[in-house]
């Protein structure tokens, strides 16, 4: 690397070849990617300036690397924590769908960073193969074979007598359609239920009449409203179609494609729906992304989400920061939350545990366990007044000071000894 | 641990700490005295020997020589002491472990409830898991754990196994086939003892360190006196620490029971006062443990026990030991002064008397420090304190009447401890400290009075104004803490910001304004205002050639501050002016809004936020800090910014009633503008009623109405704001500011002249109040705009009482937003900073925690500093092209 750093800024003669293959060496793809089409085949450039250009672009590139010590961490969690207080605390509409509540802004960023099982608001989103995905008809398809859908989520309304063994069920044609229910298909559903007798009453409205069976409800029980309740219940509940947590599912351009949004997450299922682009599918529940496609792939949501939610409150966080929390919350190969039931309580230093929440326990828990405190960490180190291995206290090394001029008081002694290791392992 | 410590010393350091049970042996070791009553003092007022004033427990009031050590109360340490329970007490939070060691061993034999080969493999797989897997280590434990609880049958003894419910905090109960018993603490004491050391390691403790009988207590430790000084009131009478009274306490139950076993009393009351004595023990320990008695004093206050002093942020931990109250530091209002050096902070000639530094005295300052000497404490620059190398003395200037003696006796290795002075480092801070920038260093300049002096440009970083804001200042009193600050934390390094990388120093308000009356392209100046500009500047140096050589020379403003702008600085960029009427998108700009720098004369554009504004990323001044240096960008800042704000001085900036009006004929449209929305809006709620409007999916009519009239009325609103902007005089203030994005915004001048539009509460049209109506001034279930927070009137003709309401409503929701967002969002940051602090950059550019943990292969994917980027990019190719790009001739 210094070989490097020297050739470059000492400006040594170099051809414009051999300082592309050394730029590609040491230069990340895309900056190189972006250098090879903008600079090195442009043909009305100058050579000498491409030859300039180049050079000061690696020269920005090693310029710009971190240096040892530097506490990311904690730049991080304040280049995060800062902007929070210019957050709104309230839910908005999603992306101009008026038929979504979504929650941003800080609640959301709360629960990206506490690692919630489900977000309040779960949400995916499912773009199509090529095949479909400008075909609104098939994306509507699709949307209805996603939803979820009951007997209570069409029905119109449901009566019954107590005394007579009978229920009759109304439901609403508009209802059936959006959902892409057929008549025959609830009937079958009912069939299955095994709740009694079935009878199409009429088809305008749909309306079915079920005559119970004595398994289902019992003469004593004929005269008890509940018993009724309990069945509509149970009616209502019945499944028609869709997959389990999917509650609406509804068609949004964007772009130049049909993508469906879903109120409701199921991952696993989702990607197994034919017509529904699988590398692209989208969910908003962490927990979720990690079971089905594994921890990197948990890692990029967490990096989306909360990018997606700073942009989305017009803050400016750079990416790097939140690349490191994603990081730090799923390196172990779960995902951890922030907070002591995640990152702050797994600690190995008792220290850091117990200055951060749970004192007491923490300390006697310690006791029992006979733990050691090492004084590795930031926090520990602080409590004992001694310095964090951060920053400028990485470095252990130390050597005496020159040794003062001639003339002027005696000399040290230490200059005459070796540079000694303060510290350290 | 052993370490250097610098020149040819070695010291100790802290290297680590056990963590063990306390054991009664090693209790009655520490003790040098053991408690038998619960009296503090006798009638003569003497602390009664054996109480828990003994003086055995070290020396405390002034004179009192310790009868332990032989100290006075400045060095005697303290000593404990002990107190021999009657009978054994279960001690709060050891008592979950103990639950898990009853659960897990055998009842009658006291082995672990796992078959011999079982333990063994287990055992080996502990140890290997404790070394580098601790998580894993825990995770497994526990799983043991839970293995060893279902077993019925001991794999040893054979005997059965008993449930055993434990109710927090210090009891338990055997759920014997005969009943359920309780466990006492000796019988938990007996089966904990018959746990074998072997075993131990499968329950997750270390034999070598504590055994788990010590976890139920039969001797307690009592603290020295010094870990509770009794206090003496202003009335003379002594008053004890709440430790001190709990102690009492448990000496006091401790008795009774004492009294009751020797009396032979019935087995009942012993066990009602043994039970008391378990209570009063968990009390003393954490007072606010649930399901026991809480100590409290006559006047009911719960006392402060031991977890207490441990606890929360008030506490030890959080308190004392990761946060301390400091000496050398100094608090007051700021104020403004833009005359000073970014780098700079103006110190109150009192506080610079007060905070004082340990000079050493060399051959190349001695001259310096006799002159301190002389002018004494009360004089500055002087020195409050002299430390003689010598003969070790400590000399109080305060104290000296011949300074000009003393200042003759200083030699080379004295120390003198001096006033602050000018050019010294000290560290500037704002709460709250959400971020680095809101500590920084800046060098002292002494002014006269009482306020800290700060440069306006450095208020972004602080979040301050001076609206009565205070903040602090901390001098280090070490020569690398200053050397450090002054390489890492000085104002000038922190122009760029690690959050997006970008400047969060910059121009704001007045800088932002003048930036722009300065370089717009009408402005010409005379030589006698040049001069006062560069003069305000401080440049040094020739004028250029004027733009204009007759009738008069005249300079543009562009020229003027092309005087300050690197040689080689190249740049092109938008102009916070380029939108709407002022929209250009290449140099080919007539309206002076696409800014043009080559070689570093500003050939076009105006200066205004995008260019030299904070918080702008990739504008001028974070171009030439990134490029040209954080100092290049300093001296900018403080030469050629100053010129911007003399520039409102030479014209000044103000605003007037005329300035928010527009012609009547204006407001004519603007009334049609409004007439029409609520024709509309009226339309929509006629549909509404009628039944007939077509619901949006998804949604109810009421809500699509809501949402109908919401969309209608924001539109209202904008077209307002383009008709009054439409009317507006360019050069009108406050045009300027909003325009310039100095201040205020077109929604603020559109509140202002034309009307504040609708006010939002839950960010729903206000609905509640009376039923079915906001206020009693409208009718029931009236929908219009007016009667469900619409307001149509603006700032300048002022608003109807029922608009002001709702605009009252609207401004507290505001406000109760604000109160509640700061507690969550740092909440939040304490807890991101604890979860993320340990994590650094390592020698090989990897991120790496505290602990050894691989974080990050590469810091951020690419190993860049998002400090030192262009907004996010560590390469900015088109900027290099813009920089060094050569067009081939032809």
């Amino acid at each position: 690397m210094v070989d490097i750093e020297l050739k470059v800024l000492l400006g040594e003669d170099i051809s414009l070849e051999e300082l592309s293959n050394l730029a590609r060496y040491v230069l990340p793809k895309e900056v190189y990617d972006e250098i090879k089409e903008k600079v090195i085949d442009n043909d009305r450039l100058t050579d000498r300036s491409k030859i300039r250009i180049i050079k000061e672009a690696i020269r920005d590139h090693l310029k710009s690397q971190v240096q040892p010590g530097e506490p990311v961490g904690v730049v991080g969690a304040q280049s995060l924590g800062e902007p929070g207080t210019q957050m709104t605390l309230r839910t908005f509409h999603y992306a101009g769908v008026v038929e979504f509540d979504v929650t941003l802004g800080l609640p959301r960023l709360i629960e990206i960073v506490d690692a919630r099982r489900e977000p309040s608001t779960p949400i995916m989103r499912i773009p199509l193969i090529d095949k479909y995905k400008n075909d609104i008809e098939k994306a509507r398809e699709i949307a209805r074979k996603l939803e979820y859908t009951t007997i209570g989520n069409i029905k119109d309304t449901i009566t019954w007598e107590p005394g007579i063994p009978k229920i009759t069920i109304v439901l609403d044609k508009n209802l059936m359609e959006d959902k892409g229910v057929t008549l025959e298909k609830v009937i079958a559903a009912l069939k299955k239920a095994k709740l009694g007798e079935i009878e199409v009453e009429s088809e305008d409205p749909p309306t079915i009449t079920i005559w119970l069976s004595e398994k289902v409800i019992s003469p004593e029980e004929l005269a008890n409203p509940i018993a009724f309740q309990t069945i509509e219940n149970k009616i209502e509940k019945i499944y028609l179609k869709g997959i389990k947590g999917i509650r609406r599912a509804i068609i949004q351009k964007q772009g130049d494609e049909y993508v469906i949004i879903t109120d409701g997450t199921n991952l696993a299922e989702v990607l197994k729906v034919k017509g529904v682009d699988y590398r692209r599918v989208r969910s908003n529940n962490i927990h979720e992304v990690a079971e089905v496609l594994g921890i990197e792939a948990a890692r990029n949501t967490i990096i989306e989400e909360i990018m997606g939610v700073l942009s989305e409150s017009g803050l400016d966080v750079d990416i790097r920061h939140v690349m490191l929390l994603a990081d730090l919350m799923t390196h172990t190969g779960k995902v951890r939350q922030i907070g002591r039931l995640g990152i702050a309580g797994q600690k190995p230093s008792v220290l850091a545990r117990a200055a951060f929440e749970v004192t007491a326990k923490n300390l006697y828990d310690a006791a029992v366990r006979g733990e050691e405190e090492r004084f590795l960490g930031v926090t520990e180190t602080i409590i004992a007044g001694l310095i964090p291995r951060v920053g400028t206290g990485l470095v252990l090394l130390t050597s005496p000071a020159a040794p003062e001029r001639e003339g002027h008081e005696e000399v040290s002694k230490a200059s005459e000894e070796q540079p000694q290791e303060a510290g350290g392992e | 641990m052993v370490v250097y410590v610098g020149e040819d010393r070695e010291d100790y350091i802290l290297d680590k700490i056990v963590m063990k049970v306390l054991s009664p042996s090693e209790i009655n070791k520490m003790a040098r005295v053991t408690v038998t009553r619960a009296e503090l003092y006798e009638s003569d007022g003497s602390p009664v020997s054996g109480g828990p004033r003994d003086p055995h427990f070290g020396a405390i009031e002034p004179g009192e020589v310790c009868p332990v050590c032989g100290n006075t109360r400045e060095h005697c340490p303290g000593h404990f002491g002990k107190l021999d329970l009657a009978r054994p007490v279960v001690i709060p939070y050891y008592s979950d472990h103990i639950k898990y060691m009853l659960d897990a061993t055998c009842r009658s034999c006291g082995r672990a409830l796992l078959p011999v080969e079982k333990a063994k493999v287990y055992r080996e797989i502990l140890r290997e898991l404790r070394k580098d897997w601790y998580q894993l280590y825990e995770t497994f434990l526990k799983e043991i754990r839970k293995e060893m609880a279902a077993t019925i049958e001991c794999p040893y003894c054979g005997a059965r196994q008993f449930k055993i419910r434990y109710v927090r905090p210090v009891l338990f109960y055997e759920e014997r086939p005969e009943g359920e018993t309780r466990l006492t603490p000796i019988d938990i004491r007996e089966r904990l003892e018959r746990i074998p050391d072997e075993d131990l390691e499968l329950l997750g403790m270390d034999p070598k360190k504590s055994r788990p009988e010590w976890m139920v207590a039969t001797t307690l430790p009592i603290p020295p006196i010094s870990v509770r000084p009794p206090i003496t009131l202003e009335t003379g009478l002594k008053s004890e620490d709440d430790l001190t009274h709990a102690i009492v306490e448990i000496v006091r139950q401790n008795s009774r029971l004492h009294n009751l076993i020797i009396q032979n009393a019935p087995e009942t009351l012993v066990e009602d006062a043994w039970l008391a004595l378990q209570f009063v023990v968990a009390a003393y320990i954490d007072n606010e443990l649930p399901n026991i008695y809480h100590l409290s004093h006559r006047n009911q206050r719960p006392m402060k026990t031991l977890a207490q002093r441990l606890k929360g942020k008030e506490g030890r931990l959080r308190g004392n030991l990761s946060g301390k109250r400091v000496n050398f530091s100094a608090r007051t209002v700021i104020s403004p002064d833009p005359n000073i050096s970014i780098n700079e902070v103006g110190v109150p000639i009192e506080i610079a008397m007060i905070l004082t530094y340990p000079m050493r005295v060399t051959p190349y300052n001695i001259e310096e420090a006799r002159k301190y000497v002389l002018n004494g404490p009360y004089k500055w620059p002087g020195a409050t304190f002299v430390y003689k190398k010598r003969s070790g003395k400590q000399i109080d200037l305060r104290f000296q009447k011949n300074y000009k003696q003393l200042a003759e006796s200083l030699e080379v290795g004295d120390i003198v401890e001096r006033h602050l002075l000018d050019g010294d480092v000290v560290l500037f801070n704002r709460q709250p400290s959400l971020h680095r920038m809101s500590i920084l260093a800046h060098k002292v300049r002494v002014m006269p009075y009482k306020t800290f002096r700060l440069n306006p440009l450095v208020c972004p970083p602080y979040n301050a104004d001076f609206d009565g804001d205070e903040m602090n200042l901390h001098l280090m009193r070490s020569q690398e803490a200053r050397a450090e600050a002054e390489e890492l934390m000085l104002v000038e390094k922190h122009i760029r910001t690690p959050r997006y990388g970008g400047p969060i120093i910059g121009g704001r308000q007045d800088y932002v304004s003048g930036a722009y009356l300065l370089t717009i392209k009408n402005r010409f100046l005379t030589e006698r205002e040049v001069i006062d500009l560069l003069g305000a500047a401080g440049y040094k140096g020739s004028l250029p050639e004027p733009a204009i050589l007759a009738p008069k020379k005249l300079w543009t403003g562009k020229q003027i501050v092309s005087l300050f702008l690197p040689e080689t600085f190249n740049y092109t960029g938008k102009a916070k002016i380029n939108s709407g009427p002022l929209r250009c998108d290449t140099f080919d700009c007539m309206h002076d809004s696409y800014v043009v720098i080559n070689k570093g004369k500003l050939l076009m554009g105006a200066f205004d936020k995008a260019s030299i504004g904070a918080e702008v990323p990739n504008n001028v001044l974070h171009k030439i800090a990134l490029e040209h240096g954080d100092s290049k960008a300093r001296e900018i800042l403080d030469t050629m910014y100053r010129m911007f704000i003399r520039m409102l001085d030479l014209r000044g900036l103000t605003i007037s009633l005329s300035d928010v009006d527009v012609p009547e004929e204006a407001r004519r449209e603007l009334a049609k503008l409004i007439d029409d929305a609520k024709k509309e809006i009226d339309e929509y709620i006629r549909l509404y009623h009628e039944g007939k409007l077509e619901p949006l999916p998804g949604r109810t009519p009421e809500e699509t109405l809501e949402q109908k009239i919401i969309v209608r009325l924001q539109k209202l609103l904008n077209d307002a704001g383009s008709l009054v902007i439409k009317y507006m005089d360019p050069f009108n203030d406050i045009f300027v500011m909003a325009k310039t994005g100095a201040r205020g915004s077109d929604i603020n001048i559109t509140q202002m002249v034309a009307l504040l539009g609708q006010q939002v509460v839950r960010g729903k049209r206000p609905s509640r109040g009376y039923r079915d109506r906001t206020l009693a001034h409208f009718k029931p279930k009236d929908l219009s705009p007016e009667a469900r927070g619409f307001v149509k009137g603006n700032f300048r003709y002022g608003l109807r009482p029922t608009e002001v309401f709702f605009h009252a409503a609207a401004g507290r929701e505001g406000l109760v937003d604000t109160a509640v967002k700061t507690s969550q969002s740092g909440y939040m940051q304490r807890r991101l900073i604890n979860a993320e602090q340990d994590a650094y950059v390592a020698f090989d550019g990897t991120v790496r925690d505290s602990y050894g943990n691989l974080i990050q292969t590469k810091y951020g994917e690419d190993g860049a500093d998002p400090m030192a980027t262009y907004h996010g990019k560590a390469v900015s190719v088109d900027r290099l092209l813009e920089r060094f790009g050569e067009i081939k001739e032809g």
